[in-house]
């Protein structure tokens, strides 16, 4: 079980666990609550550069779209394939096996983004 | 903001761990689970909804029949007691106010369903077009419940609920829209044989008092029988492959019958109805017609963008109405009006998904068809 507390989070529901200037990205447990059953993941190519708070992927569920943003500014070095041959992997493991990116990061930008509690209440205490 | 109603069987919907959503004015649940899970679930075993929230219009009296015809775009006259028949209320321009499903009670009584979203509409066009009719028209949809029960599974489920009696004719006996009446627990219940999915299925109408009892009976008939609680995602997933129309989507006050495939729905021989003349000056020889697109891969176009004849061609030639990764199918569907030109099935289109042009078919509908 994923430590929630020690993750970082974005207003677009993006989780961050950092790992030296390794970022994995993923979407919350919330997000996937909201969009349903996700059937399709579209994610950003491995090496291209990504900028924080821009569109890099797409999350579809059998009702909507949601938007995938970088959290931060940096290079994808790996993304879960596994999650785009079984898009159910968001909502059953959203903090775990359905992480979608990683990203090499600046670290000291990480601090910039909420923290758990921030979240919580972002999301009225829902999440 | 107006506070959203909640159905009688707002408490169980809590209890099942529901997620809601505003549809049509009514807190309702849109998943208790999964959308998929329960979709399939109807598709081979059953899946139980809460559709409370239609509106349900009691039409009685001798001129009740005569009323109804000049009411709706149908042929109500000729309805034999004991049956069902989908109609349209248009409005004088021959647009759609509202689709509607007609249950013949009684030679003089008759059960109207709208749609929760129109309720109003239906009850202004209705109180509005009544004249001299011998009719009386009463709002039953504050004080009733209705659950549908639908998938392969639901006739044997609804035979084996517990508190169900004096069905007749019998639910074996009973074709597809067509109704009857029961008890349960004592208490008065209307069946009718019609659904929103594509499956057989029932739908059950009682007092909000007894509604819960029902709901409660009905899972622990149907769950050995592969019986789950649905929302309104699956519902809409399912409605969709069965080529149903829903209202807002593929029905509006802009759409005549004819150009939504429900040309078929309106008896233009009828004396005289509203809509009789505004069908008449519509000249749809150019106008969008409704046809079904099939596409490969996972990406689905949604409700709203735009549909091209070529990958490169600059003018839409139409638009889609609804649209999903069809789960019983696994590849994309919708539902899209589109140029007359372009609406033979077969006809090769593109649909841009957020500025990539995705290949999709015109197909005749409905998508999915079950096995009767």
């Amino acid at each position: 079980m994923t430590d929630l507390t020690a993750l970082k989070y974005t207003a677009e529901h993006e989780w961050v666990a950092l790992d030296g200037d390794v970022a994995t990205v993923g979407i919350t447990s919330y997000a996937a609550d909201k969009l349903g059953d996700v059937v399709f993941v579209e994610l950003p190519a491995v090496g291209s550069s990504v900028t924080a708070a821009t569109v890099v992927g797409e999350i579809e569920s059998t009702k909507s779209v949601g938007e995938l943003y970088a959290p931060l500014t940096g290079e994808v070095v790996e993304v879960n394939d596994a999650v785009v041959d079984d898009p159910s992997l968001v909502n059953a493991d959203p903090f775990g096996a359905g992480w979608l990116v990683k990203i090499t990061v600046d670290p000291a930008a990480v601090a910039d983004l909420l923290d758990r509690d921030a979240y919580v209440s972002l999301t009225g205490g829902a999440e | 903001m107006t506070e959203l109603r909640t159905t009688a069987l707002h408490d169980r919907h809590e209890a099942l761990g529901a997620s809601f959503t505003d549809f049509g004015g009514w807190l309702m649940p849109v998943r208790y689970s999964s959308d998929l899970a329960e979709h399939h679930a109807v598709r081979s075993g059953a899946g139980l909804f809460d559709i409370s929230h239609m509106a349900e219009f009691l039409v009685t009296g001798s001129g009740a029949a005569a009323f109804l015809d000049y009411a709706l775009a149908g042929a109500i006259t000729p309805m034999r007691v004991g049956k069902a028949k989908y109609s349209l209320v248009l409005a004088e321009s021959g647009g759609i106010v509202d689709d509607v499903i007609v249950y013949r009670l009684a030679g003089d009584r008759f059960l109207v369903i709208a749609n929760a979203g129109n309720r109003d509409a239906v009850a202004t066009a209705f109180a509005q077009r009544i004249g001299g009719f011998e009719t009386e028209l009463e709002d039953r949809t504050d004080d009733t419940s209705l659950i549908a029960v639908q998938g392969p599974a639901a006739r044997e489920i609804v035979e084996a609920t517990s508190g169900i009696a004096d069905v007749a004719p019998t639910f074996a006996d009973l074709g597809y829209y067509a109704c009857s009446t029961g008890t349960f627990d004592g208490e008065p219940l209307f069946i009718a044989r019609t659904g929103y999915t594509g499956e057989d299925g029932f739908e059950l109408l009682v007092s909000n008092g007894a509604a819960a009892a029902l709901w409660d009976a009905l899972l622990a008939a149907g769950e050995p029988l592969g019986l789950v609680p649905a929302g309104l995602a699956a519902r809409d997933t399912l409605r969709l492959e069965a080529g149903m129309p829903l209202y807002g989507h593929e029905l509006s006050l802009d759409i005549v019958p004819a150009q939504a495939g429900l040309g078929r729905v309106v008896a233009a021989d009828k004396d005289d109805f509203v809509g009789k003349a505004g069908l008449g000056a519509v000249v749809a020889s150019d106008a969008p017609l409704l046809v079904g697109l099939s596409g490969e891969g996972r990406r689905a176009g949604r409700a709203g963008y735009a549909v091209f004849d070529g990958a490169d061609s600059e003018a839409p030639v139409g638009e889609i109405t609804s649209g999903a990764l069809s789960p019983t199918l696994g590849h994309p569907i919708a539902m899209a009006f589109v140029s007359p030109a372009v609406s033979a099935p077969g006809t090769e289109l593109f649909i841009d998904v957020r500025g990539t042009r995705i290949p999709a078919t015109v197909t005749e509908l409905p998508f999915y068809r079950r096995n009767k």
